[in-house]
């Protein structure tokens, strides 16, 4: 029988528009880390954009075909079982469209007649499996398997998780969580946490894990989003924090942009540094800083990094 | 009905005071809660239910606050992280942590404020995100997930 951590071995990557722009150090990152766990990644071949939030707010069906498409790629002409999108929009993307394509003819018409005008195969419902890059860390090495791994350590970091909006809602295209031991909740997700925590950091009590950070209104209102990202900054810190620990690139830009524009805008500057999971997790690993990207981030986390012994 | 000015500057006292009696503090902060969702559901043209879920009024006004609307379940975990306080705060008042619950409960109820107060300026916020409703589609009752 093929285990998750067998499966989850070789994986079709799907980074992403997100990871090849403004959270680079995340596509860094999570390549890096894939490499020094032994995971393999395999670059879906010539990916499309995953409907994002645009064209999913104009025509879902058009989203549900585009998710469908990187599917069918990696199914039909890469013939792996595992997609892995580290990004919680397109991983959140992927899952509906999964959960459209069983559950809703309406969407199978529509994603088989625009599949076949566009030339390729049409992806069926459970042809792969979608992940996320905590996933695939934690099923595929696990907790124990990444202490194994170790060349350094957190070291006691004090770090607040923050896991965001789309990596756990709506439930319902989530069907492989909330089963119990071993398995992601979707109201107290904890795989963040359990990682980071194998890997030295001493994880705080953060009651805003999955709080909305007003993502895609930064743009829009972005006095909304920069109130709500400060909260989030504020409580972070008054939980102890030292670092936020990110898994969506929308987070992870909101969260430090608008802590620039807390300090300029409201006069409220808060100090809590703010780096993807698998930046911290490689530096556990024995990466470089410029091997994980911390250069690619807005905010300069070096110093401190270097300062607590960790870069 | 409170003003929302009015739960904001009560939010801002329990934030700055975070001690004192946890049990009356952990009550207010509730309460705000409520109030802020009565604002919500009052803007949609519908009475603020009385009825509670799981004991708590907040979360069937969450609930209430979700029909036809499912991007304001964006802000579920946060109610419910407001009722999980309390009921940590409220069986053990005399805990060495309560001063940091009462903190950390004023903070979640100030997100909701914030969450709440900002989708009544921009009503989408939220929509584009965990919970999208296609901007062509008319609004039909959808289930609360």
């Amino acid at each position: 029988m093929t285990t998750a951590k067998d499966k989850y071995q070789k994986v079709a990557y799907y980074p992403g528009c997100a990871l090849e722009g403004t959270a680079h150090a995340y596509n860094r990152s999570t390549q890096q880390v894939g490499k020094a766990l032994g995971l393999d990644l395999v670059e879906v071949k010539n990916w499309n954009c995953c409907g994002a939030m645009e064209v999913k707010n104009i025509d879902p069906k058009l989203q549900t075909y585009l998710s469908s498409r990187v599917m069918a790629i990696a199914a039909s002409e890469m013939k792996m079982d595992v997609v892995m999108a580290p990004c919680n929009g397109c991983y959140h993307n992927l899952k509906k469209a999964e959960y459209d394509l069983a559950h809703d003819p309406a969407s199978v018409e529509v994603v088989d007649r625009l599949s076949q005008k566009a030339g390729h195969a049409t992806y069926q419902a459970g042809q792969v499996e979608t992940i996320h890059a905590l996933d695939w860390i934690m099923h595929g090495i696990g907790e124990a398997g990444l202490k194994q791994r170790l060349k350094g350590s957190l070291q006691g970091l004090k770090v607040a998780n923050y896991y965001g909006c789309m990596y756990t809602r709506p439930r319902h295209i989530f069907p492989e969580k909330d089963k119990g031991p071993g398995t992601e909740s979707t109201s107290k997700p904890h795989f963040m946490d359990d990682l980071l925590g194998a890997a030295g950091a001493v994880n705080v009590e953060f009651p805003l894990k999955t709080a909305c950070c007003g993502g895609a209104h930064t743009l829009s209102d972005s006095d909304t989003s920069t109130k709500l990202v400060l909260n989030i900054l504020r409580t972070a810190e008054a939980a102890g924090a030292e670092v936020i620990a990110t898994e969506c690139p929308t987070c992870h830009s909101g969260l430090e942009m608008h802590q620039v524009r807390a300090e300029k805008k409201f006069n409220q500057p808060t100090k809590v540094k703010i780096l993807y999971f698998t930046q911290l997790l490689g530096l556990a690993l024995g990466l470089s800083p410029r091997q994980v990207g911390v250069h690619e981030n807005i905010s300069d986390s070096l110093g401190f990094l270097r300062e607590k012994g960790i870069a | 009905m409170k003003s929302l000015a009015e739960i904001e500057r009560r939010l801002d006292a329990l934030e700055a005071a975070a001690s004192g009696s946890g049990t009356v503090a952990a009550a207010e902060l509730v309460e705000l809660g409520e109030a802020v969702l009565e604002h919500w559901v009052s803007a949609k043209g519908l009475a603020p239910t009385q009825e509670t879920r799981e004991g708590f009024r907040l979360l069937a006004l969450h609930r209430q606050g979700c029909t036809d609307d499912p991007s304001f379940n964006a802000c579920r975990e946060t109610c419910r992280e407001l009722a999980y306080h309390h009921n940590l705060v409220t069986s053990d008042p005399q805990h060495p942590a309560t001063p940091q619950r009462l903190l950390m409960m004023a903070m979640v109820a100030r997100h909701l404020f914030l969450f709440v107060t900002g989708k009544m300026q921009v009503a989408a916020l939220g929509d584009f995100c965990c919970a999208s409703r296609p901007i062509r589609q008319q609004a039909e009752p959808q289930e609360i997930d």
